[in-house]
């Protein structure tokens, strides 16, 4: 299944969610494949005007454009997931898009999707850190 | 009395309160604010599922819920927040849509600034009004006996003639002295049909001048143009059943509808400067030296990427269009340009504030420049229906509605 994860770059719960034997959908993709574009408009991500636009579908004119710009790339992926996983108050080097209304916008889509999803708090010390990456583990496996 | 429920952050902070309570009362209606305890914002924050910074908004949430629960009772519900404000902006739009899913109030949303005056929200706290009061009278789908409307708007004046559902007379001119025009298109109507004015056995009036004409005209309907446009609209376009967007780019301001069974449930209306309305499009016109009727051909034969154009304010859209004819490009691809931009901007602007249903219906005399539709299509990918006698949705939503009171 694919399970979009929160935050989208996190390199964690992408390995966890490919580990349980489901297709993550975070932010390296659509990363990816505007990075692998030909020709480079926006560098560092390529992330353009055209896309700024298309951020339209998920939040109006007067919401700024760098939120508008970052649901341009999860928007899609959150309609596409099966199920999520989002990590609240995670650190920033566990992963981090740094605009916290795009987070909050972002959780609010996937709970209005009303796809199956497991919330889980970053943990504080290692038998947190193990009961978190239980829980995924359940819920991962829970939805084969 | 009509209450409506105001869910909003901010107005008292922003000396505009006391003008929306003014424009509610001057349209007879009350404002009202949802009671909601302590305990019930948290609750109402969690259902809802957009957890805010902001305190006000969490209050604006658990105010929703009430409403959506029926726990407190409100004929429309009024949804505003500060211009620019990017957390509001993004709780207003799912607020709105949270009402429209969850209860069949009708609501209205708008940002506010400081300059904010009661006239503004007139239009709007009005069509709130009269999509609870006169629910009879926006129901009715066929019009009966001989009655007349007049559309008196920014740009043009209209009037239509109908007899038991017919379209019998018709005509427009651009607006001059508010009276004088009316009469003008009123007679010529009349000349069309083959009837006298004493033999119109009722009148309804919209459009900017409706208040001054109903009185000179004695009208029995007297009515803003959200909801009367709506009823015309879907007469012509034979959609009365169902659900539908209505799109009238105006000559000053811009419309977008939603309508179920041909009554509005939301509808945003303004635009932030006329680069985004029908008067750029005469302005552009002008500069083509064209009529603007021939601009929509025009714009048809062109490429809109071919020519830089998409400035917000109509004074430097035509800085884009002097430097753009001043690089050699076609008067086709600039004629697209101007379309598209304001095509773009409507999108922009106001389609965002709506959650736009099929079909599309365009009307307005705008509907008649066919490079506008295209643009419009080719923005929301969909091309719009355009209606016979588009132009006309205010005389003609005014004739088919006064014959209520027959």
């Amino acid at each position: 299944m694919k399970i979009f994860i929160d935050p989208p770059n996190s390199l964690i719960l992408f390995d966890l969610v490919e580990r349980f034997g489901h297709e993550p959908l975070g932010a390296m993709a659509p990363i990816q494949e505007r990075i692998d574009m030909t020709e480079m408009d926006m560098p560092p991500m390529n992330v353009t005007l055209d896309d700024v636009i298309k951020g339209l579908k998920y939040a109006g004119i007067e919401v700024p454009s760098g939120i508008r710009g970052r649901l341009a790339l999860w928007g899609p992926l959150i309609e596409e997931a099966d199920a999520a996983i989002i990590m609240l108050d995670p650190p920033f080097n566990f992963g981090c898009v740094g605009c916290e209304r795009s987070n909050e916008m972002v959780r609010y889509m996937i709970r209005r999707r009303g796809i199956p999803s497991l919330t889980v708090t970053y943990p504080e010390d290692e038998e947190e850190a193990k009961s978190v990456v239980g829980q995924i583990k359940e819920f991962l496996e829970g939805l084969k | 009395m009509i209450k409506i429920a105001q869910l909003s952050c901010g107005t008292e902070y922003s000396s505009v309160q006391a003008e929306v309570e003014k424009a509610a009362r001057s349209v007879g209606a009350k404002v009202v604010y949802p009671d909601v305890s302590y305990a019930d914002v948290n609750n109402a924050v969690k259902r809802f599922g957009f957890n805010p910074r902001s305190p006000q908004l969490k209050l604006m949430i658990a105010r929703a819920v009430q409403l959506a629960d029926e726990k407190y009772d409100a004929d429309a519900v009024f949804i505003t927040t500060c211009f620019r404000c990017a957390e509001a902006a993004l709780v207003r739009n799912e607020l709105r849509r949270f009402i429209q899913e969850n209860t069949r109030l009708p609501v209205v949303t708008y940002s506010f600034t400081e300059r904010l005056k009661a006239a503004q929200l007139l239009t709007r706290m009005e069509a709130l009004v009269t999509i609870v009061t006169r629910k009879d009278i926006l129901a009715r789908e066929r019009q009966t006996g001989l009655t007349a409307g007049i559309d008196s708007g920014s740009s043009t004046t209209k009037a239509m003639i109908m007899e038991n559902n017919k379209i019998i007379g018709k005509d427009w001119t651009p607006s001059g002295d508010v009276v004088q025009s009316a009469t003008s298109v009123l007679e010529n109507a009349m000349k069309e049909a083959g009837v006298e004015f004493k033999q119109i056995e009722a009148m309804g009036v919209t459009g900017y001048g409706r208040f001054t004409l109903g009185r000179h005209f004695n009208a029995k309907l007297v009515q803003e143009e959200l909801t009367v446009n709506s009823k015309g609209a879907v007469w012509l376009a034979d959609r009365q059943q169902g659900e539908a967007t209505i799109l009238d780019i105006g000559g000053m301001d811009n419309k977008a509808i939603t309508v179920r069974d041909g009554v509005p449930d939301n509808f945003t209306m303004g635009g932030i400067c006329a680069g985004a309305s029908g008067r750029f499009l005469e302005m552009t016109s002008k500069r083509l030296k064209i009529d603007i009727e021939d601009l929509g051909r025009l714009a048809d034969n062109g490429d809109w990427r071919n020519a830089k154009m998409n400035s917000y304010c109509s004074v430097f859209g035509i800085q884009d269009l002097v430097t753009t004819l001043g690089e050699g490009k076609s008067f086709e691809d600039v004629a697209a340009a101007a379309c598209h931009s304001v095509a773009e901007q409507v999108y922009e602007q106001q389609l965002q504030e709506i959650d736009v249903r099929h079909p599309i219906i365009q009307v307005g005399g705008t509907s008649l420049i066919s490079g506008l539709v295209t643009a419009v299509g080719e923005v929301l990918g969909e091309r719009p229906i355009v209606p016979p006698h588009s132009q006309y949705i205010g005389a003609l939503g005014g004739a088919l509605l006064s014959s209520g009171f027959l």
